[in-house]
């Protein structure tokens, strides 16, 4: 696992490894591309006052997952809410990177809508785009009904947050045989256009479920045509993109674009490589699974060239 | 079995395992089931499989993470959704290559040749 750590410093490494035991979270500003880390505390605390809005993101909820190392799914995930809602600073949204459910059924997507209602977060502003196990069958047609944005046929959307601008990608439908991720021409031709009008001033964030570089093709970590999208986004002087899907924090800075992916609220997987195929890890044990879910919250800084990720670990 | 063949059968198993360990596991599922195919560590095993027409090819998903069974040009069914231990089974009427992919994962392929 040496190429997604390549970007990070020493001490952050040090730091996600004391984290995974203590619990606690961290405050990464992002500041022309450059990320750095702070202990949540006094000191974050005082940047957030800055703020002028954030928001929070879950992902992988995988909600009808019944095995090793977590058979209840639903109470991580409702844990993962309750803890959104305690934030100081209530978030204006929330944003679901996929995987709502395990199998893309009926009855998991509507336990994930009944346990979104039973947070004040859930039943707020909620934006999702769909994993790869939320699309099996019907192509998304259950997803799409009740989580969907219904912009455009094909599920992607964009849209204006206080001086952000937001892109809801979906990178898990027509996928070939043989291939990764993949987004399409269609939605490219879209996304391009989409940006066309924007100065290169504005902070841009994008979202979608898999990775958008690629973080491990082996195990079908990364997007096929994701860099051609990437060509259409090197010119904002601050580009933000969050995935799912690898249940775990990876980061990578490619000029003044950074990705983040983000734990699973479900289960944790393996790092790139580490081990025979990825999938849940199931040697985690009780006691310990809480420290590999999370969630994380974004908050925007008004008039700084940047946007502020905060992981929180579930325990 | 009498013991002298006993003994065969277990140095040729050990003298094989070292050098080809998936190569015999594969083997071994497939002599336990000519038209099987597992799904383990998000592989198709064996990866090419050859049946005679009018076989009928059964997959099991020995995962804990789901994966489908879906022909790559639409000559066969697709699965649906496979959770752990759930089979699909489709018979290869006509001869033929049919190449499938886990709509899933879709970097995970595999093969029937149907002679």
């Amino acid at each position: 696992m040496s190429g997604p750590h390549d970007n990070e410093s020493p001490d952050r490494r040090e730091f996600l490894k004391c984290m995974a035991w203590a619990g606690a979270g961290t405050l990464l500003m992002m500041k022309g591309g450059v990320l750095h880390a702070r202990a949540l505390g006094a000191e974050a605390g005082a940047e957030a006052k800055d703020a002028t809005f954030s928001f929070a993101q879950v992902s992988d909820s995988h909600i009808g997952f019944h095995l090793a190392p977590n058979p209840d799914p639903a109470a991580t995930f409702r844990a993962a809410l309750a803890q959104v809602d305690a934030l100081p600073v209530r978030p204006d949204f929330l944003l679901h990177t996929g995987d709502l459910t395990h199998l893309s059924r009926p009855d998991q997507f509507a336990a994930v809508q009944g346990l979104m209602q039973e947070s004040r977060a859930g039943k707020g502003k909620v934006f999702c785009v769909p994993g790869e196990h939320d699309v099996i069958g019907d192509n998304g047609a259950e997803f799409f009904r009740r989580f969907g944005e219904r912009q455009h046929g094909g599920g992607w959307y964009s849209f204006d947050h206080r001086g952000v601008h937001f892109v809801g990608l979906v990178n898990v439908l027509s996928l070939k045989a043989g291939g990764l991720g993949y987004l399409g021409a269609e939605q490219l031709t879209w996304l391009k256009k989409d940006l066309a009008p924007l100065s290169a001033e504005t902070p841009v964030l994008v979202f979608a479920h898999m990775p958008m570089w690629s973080l491990y093709p082996q195990w079908g970590w990364g997007t096929d045509d994701s860099a051609e999208a990437m060509t259409y986004l090197r010119r904002f002087g601050s580009v933000s993109v969050l995935n799912g899907h690898i249940h775990q924090i990876q980061q990578k800075v490619e000029g003044n674009i950074t990705f983040h992916t983000a734990r699973s609220t479900a289960y944790p997987q393996p790092a790139p490589g580490a081990g025979p195929a990825p999938g849940p890890l199931k040697s985690v044990t009780p006691d310990r699974l809480r420290s590999y879910l999370g969630v994380r919250s974004v908050r925007h800084v008004q008039g700084k060239d940047a946007l502020a990720v905060t992981e929180e670990a579930m325990a | 079995m009498s013991r002298l063949t006993c003994t065969t059968c277990l140095l040729l198993a050990l003298g094989g395992w070292a050098a080809t360990a998936a190569a015999a596991t594969s083997n071994h599922a497939a002599a336990a089931k000519p038209d099987q195919i597992e799904i383990h560590n998000f592989m198709f095993m064996p990866k090419t499989l050859t049946v005679p027409v009018g076989a009928k090819v059964t997959w099991i998903n020995r995962d804990e993470e789901p994966h489908t069974v879906v022909s790559a040009n639409g000559q066969f069914a697709p699965s649906k959704a496979l959770d752990t231990d759930d089979r699909y089974a489709t018979t290869f009427s006509k001869p033929g290559t049919y190449t499938y992919y886990c709509t899933v994962h879709p970097f995970m392929t595999g093969t029937v040749i149907v002679k």
